[in-house]
């Protein structure tokens, strides 16, 4: 597993704020520019493909669970 | 405004008259005379094999179709006498420069170094490109180039075809060892054999006009994304010789081809792109791309090359480009599989090789042409944040994808070895021989692809000096570099190149990729080498 997640932040509440502040008074449209940007700049940090295939691996994993929670609670 | 630049005549040949069993049998046939089938025709026929040469048609022209012709396609052509004639005719470039909106986001060298005879790619209108390859067809008696001739049937048998063929005359019958496949995209022969031929149709359209016009833009070639004068779209301009530029124009997914085809539409168009209507027209033509190609490209003894076998979008000049690898790739296994000196399994590399090449020109090509023409509107946002990012940072530009443009494949393959010694650089084995200049014995300068073809169309040594030579298996030819007769490395490029050390030797197979590289050969390691390469393991 070379995709990292452990804490990495001494204070995470600091870097989710900081993400959610980053979207303050964006329309849905403007966040959406702005974390297509946000992406590509993390991924390109990160310079490795396979943490990146990790990464995209987890988070549409949690977008699966969300559309089974969801069919789930619509049973 | 179809051009025919060169006509031919159809002529009856004695094979036509003959009947029945008495059939007339050739070892090879190939079918098309694109720039594909002509440069097999030539290969095969400069190592002394006897070719028909099939072409339905009987003149050259339909417009300017490929243009871009790669570094390796002119050392290919090199090979086969005609590259210079490419060049010199050709107009020479390797500058990109790639521009968002109205200003330019950035631009890219494709060969920033010296010390290469070719340069990175000639722009040349397919026109000429098969023109000088049938002038040079006309100059060997080895080739049997037929016009008018269709293939219409095709029998296949354990050990040879039996083709066919439609003319003028009425049908006749020929029996070929083996049928070379070089028909293009519509391939019939294709059909014939009853060959998948799966991939993906991409939904935009995009205008590919030709027009002549006196312009002083530099010899490069412009890409625009959403460009001022083609709002929302993209534009690609670039220069062929004779005055012609070439202009692809994204359209939208819903244009009626007949209606945007017409000159009176896409005249405002160009106009707006170039800021004048000094312009005429040569060729215009409306496409829909596609990426796929054939499972197999050997079905028996019917070999497919070319588009026959494999189309991809033409962002990236991959088309005729790896066409022509194929050629120069299948004309030595096939001469030598026809001489009795190599097994017929050596052929299945033509297929290993080069469908591996087709898959990567497809996954290359696909990755432009989504790029150009978002598929979803995410993908559309992630591409307006690429080109934002490229004006400010490094790895925004690098992704953005205009077309990468085509380079050599390297081949994972059977016919390699291994690397066994240490190696910081130079071409690994399934690699195309890197270029470099040298001086020869009286110190003319010349460069290393002279050399290869100096040595014969065998495979051959590249040696750099150690004293005493090895002692070499009978066939293999040398370029030795250093010492008292070898050619003089002065600018240390081919060293450099190559990672040599005195005593490092390349073996290059017949098509000048890398077979098998040491420090220190031995005897017994080339004779390995040679073997495999040879298609003998």
């Amino acid at each position: 597993m070379a995709l990292s997640t452990s804490s990495n932040f001494a204070k995470p509440d600091d870097a989710f704020r900081a993400i959610v502040e980053a979207h303050r008074g964006l329309n849905d449209e403007q966040s959406a520019d702005l974390d297509a940007a946000l992406v590509l700049i993390l991924a390109n940090h990160i310079g490795d493909l396979d943490v990146l295939k990790e990464a995209i691996a987890l988070a549409a994993r949690r977008m699966l669970d969300a559309s089974q929670q969801q069919e789930q609670q619509q049973q | 405004m179809a051009l025919t630049k060169t006509q031919f005549g159809y002529r009856r040949h004695p094979d036509q008259d003959r009947v029945g069993a008495n059939t007339a049998e050739h070892a090879v046939v190939v079918v098309g005379a694109g720039p594909v089938g002509l440069s097999l025709a030539i290969d095969l026929a400069q190592r002394g094999q006897a070719v028909v040469l099939l072409d339905d048609a009987d003149r050259i022209g339909e417009g300017s179709r490929a243009i871009c012709f790669s570094k390796r396609s002119l050392e290919f052509w090199d090979r086969l006498g005609i590259g210079q004639r490419m060049v010199d005719k050709g107009v020479v470039w390797s500058v990109g420069k790639i521009f968002h909106g109205d200003s330019q986001l950035y631009q890219f060298n494709l060969l920033p170094e010296e010390g290469h005879k070719r340069p990175a790619f000639i722009n040349l209108q397919q026109f000429y490109a098969e023109a000088y390859l049938v002038d040079r067809v006309e100059e060997l008696p080895e080739i049997d180039l037929r016009w008018r001739n269709k293939v219409t049937g095709l029998e296949p048998h354990n050990d040879h075809v039996v083709l066919t063929i439609q003319t003028p005359d009425g049908p006749y019958r020929l029996a070929a060892q083996y049928v070379i496949a070089c028909d293009g995209a519509r391939s019939s022969l294709r059909q014939m054999v009853g060959a998948d031929f799966a991939g993906q149709v991409f939904e935009d359209q995009f205008l590919i006009a030709d027009v002549k016009m006196t312009a002083a833009f530099p010899t490069e070639r412009w890409f625009w994304f959403d460009p001022p004068f083609h709002a929302g779209r993209s534009a690609l301009l670039h220069k062929q010789p004779d005055d012609i530029w070439r202009i692809d124009l994204q359209l939208n997914r819903f244009a009626d081809p007949a209606v945007e085809k017409l000159p009176e539409n896409v005249r405002p168009r160009i106009a707006r792109m170039l800021g004048h209507d000094k312009f005429d027209f040569e060729w215009i033509s409306l496409y829909k791309f596609q990426c796929r190609r054939m499972n197999k490209f050997i079905h028996g003894r019917v070999i497919f090359a070319g588009d026959a076998a494999h189309q991809v979008s033409p962002f990236g000049a991959r088309g005729a480009n790896s066409g022509l690898e194929d050629a120069e790739n299948l004309a030595w296994k096939l001469d030598r599989v026809l001489r009795g000196i190599s097994p017929e399994a050596l052929l299945e590399s033509y297929h290993i090789e080069r469908s591996a090449a087709a898959d990567e020109n497809i996954r290359e090509s696909t990755r432009s042409t989504d790029f150009m023409a978002p598929n979803s509107r995410q993908e559309a946002r992630l591409r307006k944040a690429v080109l934002s990012l490229a004006r400010e940072t490094e790895f925004g530009k690098r992704m953005v994808n205009a077309g990468r443009l085509s380079t050599p494949s390297i081949y994972e393959t059977p016919l390699s070895t291994a690397d066994s010694d240490c190696w910081r650089g130079g071409p690994r084995p399934g690699a195309s021989m890197p270029d470099a200049p040298v001086a020869g014995r009286s110190g003319e300068p010349m460069y290393l692809t002279d050399a290869f073809i100096g040595a014969g169309t065998g495979f051959t040594l590249l040696e750099f000096s150690n004293g005493a030579a090895p002692e070499l298996p009978e066939e293999i030819a040398t370029i030795r570099i250093g010492g008292k007769d070898g050619l003089a490395d002065s600018a240390g490029l081919a060293a450099t190149r190559y990672d040599a050390e005195p005593g490092t030797a390349y073996l290059l197979r017949p098509d000048g990729y890398v077979a098998a590289r040491f420090r220190h050969p031995t005897r017994a390691a080339l004779d390995a080498a040679l073997a495999r390469a040879a298609g003998h393991n």
